[in-house]
Protein backbone atom coordinates (compact mmCIF):
# COMPACT_ATOMS: atom_id res chain seq x y z
CA UNK A 1 0.00 0.00 0.00
CA UNK A 2 1.10 3.45 -1.20
CA UNK A 3 2.25 6.15 1.83
CA UNK A 4 -0.94 8.12 0.75
CA UNK A 5 -3.14 5.36 1.37
CA UNK A 6 -1.51 4.51 5.01
CA UNK A 7 -1.25 7.81 5.82
CA UNK A 8 -5.51 8.15 5.21
CA UNK A 9 -6.84 4.94 5.79
CA UNK A 10 -6.77 5.07 9.03
CA UNK A 11 -7.75 9.00 9.30
CA UNK A 12 -10.87 8.04 6.93
CA UNK A 13 -11.87 4.72 9.29
CA UNK A 14 -11.56 7.61 11.91
CA UNK A 15 -14.52 10.06 10.31
CA UNK A 16 -16.36 7.04 8.79
CA UNK A 17 -16.85 5.06 12.34
CA UNK A 18 -17.25 8.27 14.30
CA UNK A 19 -19.62 9.53 11.44
CA UNK A 20 -21.72 6.15 12.32
CA UNK A 21 -21.58 6.96 15.58
CA UNK A 22 -22.97 10.39 16.10
CA UNK A 23 -25.79 9.63 13.59
CA UNK A 24 -26.93 7.34 16.39
CA UNK A 25 -27.91 10.25 18.13
CA UNK A 26 -30.46 11.20 15.34
CA UNK A 27 -33.61 11.47 16.07
CA UNK A 28 -33.27 11.08 20.35
CA UNK A 29 -30.36 13.93 21.27
CA UNK A 30 -31.06 16.25 23.71
CA UNK A 31 -33.69 18.53 21.82
CA UNK A 32 -34.85 19.14 18.28
CA UNK A 33 -32.03 22.08 17.19
CA UNK A 34 -29.09 19.53 18.61
CA UNK A 35 -30.94 16.90 16.93
CA UNK A 36 -30.18 18.50 13.57
CA UNK A 37 -26.73 19.97 14.34
CA UNK A 38 -25.50 17.03 15.65
CA UNK A 39 -26.86 14.76 12.46
CA UNK A 40 -25.90 17.25 10.47
CA UNK A 41 -22.25 17.15 11.67
CA UNK A 42 -22.33 13.46 11.53
CA UNK A 43 -23.25 13.71 7.86
CA UNK A 44 -20.19 16.18 7.59
CA UNK A 45 -17.68 13.29 8.93
CA UNK A 46 -18.54 10.69 7.12
CA UNK A 47 -18.65 12.81 3.98
CA UNK A 48 -15.17 13.09 5.14
CA UNK A 49 -14.62 9.85 5.24
CA UNK A 50 -16.00 9.32 1.74
CA UNK A 51 -13.49 12.01 0.16
CA UNK A 52 -10.75 10.64 1.44
CA UNK A 53 -11.64 7.03 0.46
CA UNK A 54 -11.93 8.38 -2.48
CA UNK A 55 -8.29 10.02 -2.62
CA UNK A 56 -7.08 6.00 -1.61
CA UNK A 57 -9.00 4.46 -4.43
CA UNK A 58 -7.89 6.45 -7.53
CA UNK A 59 -4.86 4.77 -5.91
CA UNK A 60 -5.84 1.97 -4.83
CA UNK A 61 -8.03 1.31 -8.31
CA UNK A 62 -11.19 0.86 -6.51
CA UNK A 63 -14.05 2.69 -5.29
CA UNK A 64 -14.94 5.01 -2.27
CA UNK A 65 -17.96 2.73 -1.44
CA UNK A 66 -15.48 -0.79 -1.64
CA UNK A 67 -13.28 0.90 1.09
CA UNK A 68 -16.13 1.78 2.96
CA UNK A 69 -17.94 -1.17 3.24
CA UNK A 70 -16.43 -4.50 1.92
CA UNK A 71 -13.35 -4.81 4.12
CA UNK A 72 -13.00 -7.41 6.86
CA UNK A 73 -13.71 -5.49 10.21
CA UNK A 74 -9.71 -6.58 11.45
CA UNK A 75 -8.71 -4.19 7.96
CA UNK A 76 -10.36 -1.04 9.38
CA UNK A 77 -8.01 1.28 11.17
CA UNK A 78 -9.55 3.38 12.95
CA UNK A 79 -9.16 4.25 16.86
CA UNK A 80 -10.34 2.16 19.74
CA UNK A 81 -11.74 5.82 20.51
CA UNK A 82 -14.32 6.44 17.98
CA UNK A 83 -15.91 2.85 18.04
CA UNK A 84 -16.97 3.39 22.15
CA UNK A 85 -20.40 3.46 21.65
CA UNK A 86 -22.07 6.33 24.01
CA UNK A 87 -25.82 6.34 23.56
CA UNK A 88 -27.44 6.84 25.46
CA UNK A 89 -24.94 9.21 27.67
CA UNK A 90 -24.32 12.82 26.49
CA UNK A 91 -22.09 14.00 28.94
CA UNK A 92 -19.84 11.48 27.37
CA UNK A 93 -20.80 11.88 23.81
CA UNK A 94 -20.03 15.23 23.96
CA UNK A 95 -16.99 14.93 25.71
CA UNK A 96 -15.83 12.63 22.67
CA UNK A 97 -16.41 14.69 20.45
CA UNK A 98 -14.55 17.72 22.17
CA UNK A 99 -11.59 15.65 22.43
CA UNK A 100 -11.70 14.07 18.73
CA UNK A 101 -12.00 17.55 17.41
CA UNK A 102 -9.09 19.14 19.45
CA UNK A 103 -6.65 16.11 17.79
CA UNK A 104 -8.97 15.84 14.38
CA UNK A 105 -7.21 20.12 14.46
CA UNK A 106 -3.78 19.29 14.93
CA UNK A 107 -3.90 16.49 12.01
CA UNK A 108 -5.68 18.40 9.93
CA UNK A 109 -2.97 21.09 9.87
CA UNK A 110 -0.33 18.58 9.18
CA UNK A 111 -2.16 17.44 6.23
CA UNK A 112 -2.52 20.95 4.74
CA UNK A 113 1.09 21.08 4.83
CA UNK A 114 1.55 18.20 2.97
CA UNK A 115 4.04 18.13 0.20
CA UNK A 116 1.15 16.18 -2.40
CA UNK A 117 -1.10 19.09 -3.60
CA UNK A 118 -4.37 16.68 -3.68
CA UNK A 119 -3.99 15.84 -0.47
CA UNK A 120 -3.20 19.53 1.18
CA UNK A 121 -6.45 20.75 -0.92
CA UNK A 122 -8.55 18.01 0.55
CA UNK A 123 -7.58 19.18 4.10
CA UNK A 124 -8.19 22.37 3.38
CA UNK A 125 -11.70 22.06 2.12
CA UNK A 126 -12.38 19.37 5.31
CA UNK A 127 -10.55 21.80 7.25
CA UNK A 128 -13.64 25.19 6.60
CA UNK A 129 -16.69 22.25 7.92
CA UNK A 130 -14.31 21.00 10.99
CA UNK A 131 -13.99 24.76 11.84
CA UNK A 132 -18.03 25.11 12.28
CA UNK A 133 -17.50 21.35 14.17
CA UNK A 134 -15.19 22.85 16.80
CA UNK A 135 -17.59 26.17 17.28
CA UNK A 136 -20.14 23.10 18.43
CA UNK A 137 -17.70 21.24 20.34
CA UNK A 138 -16.46 24.52 22.28
CA UNK A 139 -19.92 25.74 22.98
CA UNK A 140 -21.11 22.68 24.75
CA UNK A 141 -17.23 21.99 26.54
CA UNK A 142 -18.22 25.58 28.10
CA UNK A 143 -21.34 25.12 28.55
CA UNK A 144 -20.94 21.53 30.63
CA UNK A 145 -17.79 23.20 32.04
CA UNK A 146 -18.83 22.65 35.69
CA UNK A 147 -21.17 19.48 34.90
CA UNK A 148 -19.19 16.76 37.31
CA UNK A 149 -20.65 14.40 34.52
CA UNK A 150 -18.71 15.69 32.14
CA UNK A 151 -15.58 16.01 33.83
CA UNK A 152 -15.29 12.24 34.80
CA UNK A 153 -16.19 11.45 31.17
CA UNK A 154 -13.01 13.99 29.93
CA UNK A 155 -11.01 12.17 32.42
CA UNK A 156 -12.20 8.77 31.51
CA UNK A 157 -11.91 9.34 27.48
CA UNK A 158 -8.68 11.53 26.99
CA UNK A 159 -6.70 8.67 27.29
CA UNK A 160 -7.99 6.88 24.30
CA UNK A 161 -8.35 9.66 21.98
CA UNK A 162 -5.31 7.80 19.84
CA UNK A 163 -5.48 4.56 20.86
CA UNK A 164 -4.98 1.70 18.12
CA UNK A 165 -4.85 -1.77 17.27
CA UNK A 166 -7.55 -4.30 18.82
CA UNK A 167 -10.77 -3.45 17.78
CA UNK A 168 -13.18 -2.82 21.18
CA UNK A 169 -16.05 -5.06 21.93
CA UNK A 170 -18.77 -2.87 20.21
CA UNK A 171 -16.81 -2.92 17.13
CA UNK A 172 -18.53 -5.91 15.53
CA UNK A 173 -21.88 -4.83 15.84
CA UNK A 174 -21.24 -1.76 14.36
CA UNK A 175 -19.47 -3.43 11.67
CA UNK A 176 -22.22 -6.10 10.99
CA UNK A 177 -24.68 -3.22 10.97
CA UNK A 178 -22.83 -0.66 8.88
CA UNK A 179 -21.65 -2.98 6.44
CA UNK A 180 -25.48 -5.05 6.19
CA UNK A 181 -26.91 -3.49 3.02
CA UNK A 182 -23.28 -4.47 1.15
CA UNK A 183 -23.39 -7.46 1.80
CA UNK A 184 -27.00 -8.43 0.99
CA UNK A 185 -27.17 -6.55 -2.30
CA UNK A 186 -24.06 -7.38 -3.71
CA UNK A 187 -22.45 -4.49 -6.09
CA UNK A 188 -25.70 -2.13 -4.07
CA UNK A 189 -24.80 1.57 -4.97
CA UNK A 190 -27.01 4.40 -4.17
CA UNK B 1 -43.97 33.95 15.66
CA UNK B 2 -42.38 30.71 15.15
CA UNK B 3 -42.27 28.04 18.13
CA UNK B 4 -45.48 28.68 21.00
CA UNK B 5 -44.25 29.77 24.56
CA UNK B 6 -45.47 26.40 25.92
CA UNK B 7 -42.85 24.42 24.19
CA UNK B 8 -40.66 26.53 25.98
CA UNK B 9 -38.31 24.72 28.50
CA UNK B 10 -36.94 25.91 31.57
CA UNK B 11 -32.95 27.53 30.93
CA UNK B 12 -33.63 28.01 26.85
CA UNK B 13 -34.46 30.94 25.06
CA UNK B 14 -36.13 31.59 21.47
CA UNK B 15 -34.38 33.21 19.29
CA UNK B 16 -35.87 34.60 15.99
CA UNK B 17 -34.16 33.78 12.45
CA UNK B 18 -34.43 36.37 9.97
CA UNK B 19 -32.81 35.43 6.38
CA UNK B 20 -31.66 37.68 3.28
CA UNK B 21 -31.69 35.09 0.38
CA UNK B 22 -29.50 37.95 -1.65
CA UNK B 23 -27.31 40.81 -0.78
CA UNK B 24 -29.38 44.28 -1.24
CA UNK B 25 -32.88 42.24 -0.04
CA UNK B 26 -34.73 42.55 2.79
CA UNK B 27 -34.70 40.00 5.63
CA UNK B 28 -37.94 37.83 5.92
CA UNK B 29 -38.69 36.01 8.98
CA UNK B 30 -37.34 32.44 8.44
CA UNK B 31 -38.19 30.62 11.73
CA UNK B 32 -36.82 30.42 15.09
CA UNK B 33 -34.32 28.34 17.34
CA UNK B 34 -34.71 27.79 20.70
CA UNK B 35 -31.13 27.88 22.79
CA UNK B 36 -29.72 28.23 25.94
CA UNK B 37 -27.45 31.37 24.88
CA UNK B 38 -26.34 33.38 21.51
CA UNK B 39 -23.19 31.17 20.85
CA UNK B 40 -26.29 28.16 20.39
CA UNK B 41 -28.54 30.04 18.67
CA UNK B 42 -25.81 31.26 16.44
CA UNK B 43 -24.34 27.58 15.94
CA UNK B 44 -28.33 26.69 15.28
CA UNK B 45 -29.50 29.02 12.97
CA UNK B 46 -26.20 28.58 10.67
CA UNK B 47 -27.21 24.72 10.61
CA UNK B 48 -31.05 25.21 10.33
CA UNK B 49 -31.18 28.40 7.60
CA UNK B 50 -27.81 28.64 6.36
CA UNK B 51 -26.38 25.54 5.44
CA UNK B 52 -27.84 24.95 2.27
CA UNK B 53 -26.86 28.04 0.38
CA UNK B 54 -30.51 29.73 0.97
CA UNK B 55 -28.67 32.44 2.44
CA UNK B 56 -26.17 35.43 2.69
CA UNK B 57 -26.94 36.37 5.99
CA UNK B 58 -28.70 35.91 9.01
CA UNK B 59 -30.02 38.21 11.85
CA UNK B 60 -30.42 36.41 14.90
CA UNK B 61 -32.47 38.07 17.35
CA UNK B 62 -33.69 37.07 21.21
CA UNK B 63 -37.62 37.07 21.07
CA UNK B 64 -37.84 39.18 24.46
CA UNK B 65 -35.94 42.18 22.18
CA UNK B 66 -38.87 41.77 19.82
CA UNK B 67 -40.93 44.97 19.97
CA UNK B 68 -44.59 43.46 19.18
CA UNK B 69 -47.45 45.53 18.30
CA UNK B 70 -50.72 44.50 17.65
CA UNK B 71 -52.98 47.01 17.87
CA UNK B 72 -54.00 49.50 15.36
CA UNK B 73 -56.87 51.76 17.37
CA UNK B 74 -58.80 53.81 14.76
CA UNK B 75 -62.29 54.33 16.78
CA UNK B 76 -63.19 57.27 14.43
CA UNK B 77 -62.84 55.13 11.25
CA UNK B 78 -61.05 57.84 9.48
CA UNK B 79 -60.66 55.21 6.16
CA UNK B 80 -58.91 58.40 4.26
CA UNK B 81 -55.95 57.50 5.92
CA UNK B 82 -56.28 54.06 4.16
CA UNK B 83 -55.37 53.65 0.51
CA UNK B 84 -57.95 50.65 0.00
CA UNK B 85 -59.63 51.15 -3.08
CA UNK B 86 -57.16 53.96 -4.43
CA UNK B 87 -56.17 53.25 -8.33
CA UNK B 88 -52.27 54.14 -8.41
CA UNK B 89 -51.11 52.01 -10.95
CA UNK B 90 -52.79 54.01 -13.68
CA UNK B 91 -52.24 57.41 -12.21
CA UNK B 92 -48.58 56.19 -11.96
CA UNK B 93 -48.26 55.09 -15.78
CA UNK B 94 -49.53 58.34 -16.80
CA UNK B 95 -47.44 60.29 -14.90
CA UNK B 96 -43.89 58.42 -16.48
CA UNK B 97 -45.47 58.43 -19.76
CA UNK B 98 -45.50 62.16 -19.21
CA UNK B 99 -42.42 61.85 -17.74
CA UNK B 100 -40.94 59.74 -20.50
CA UNK B 101 -38.77 57.46 -17.65
CA UNK B 102 -39.58 53.65 -17.71
CA UNK B 103 -41.26 52.33 -14.90
CA UNK B 104 -38.34 50.67 -12.37
CA UNK B 105 -37.28 47.04 -14.17
CA UNK B 106 -36.68 44.91 -11.03
CA UNK B 107 -40.22 45.49 -9.32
Amino acid sequence: MSERAQLLLPIADDELVLGWRNSEWTGIAPFLEEDVAFSSIAQNEIGHARALYQLVADELGTTADALAFDRSPEEYQCSRFVELLLVPDWARTIARHWLYEQADAQRIELLKASGDPEVAGLAAKIDREEAYHRMHAQMWHERLADEPRYLEALEELRPLVDERGDHTSEFAALWEEMTMVRRSVAGATW
Amino acid sequence: MGAPDRFVRSGVNVYEVFRQERKGQAFQHAGSVAAPDSAFAEAYAREQYGRRGESVALWVVPRDSVLEIDEFVDELQKNYHRVDGYPLKEKLKEARERAGTAAPADR
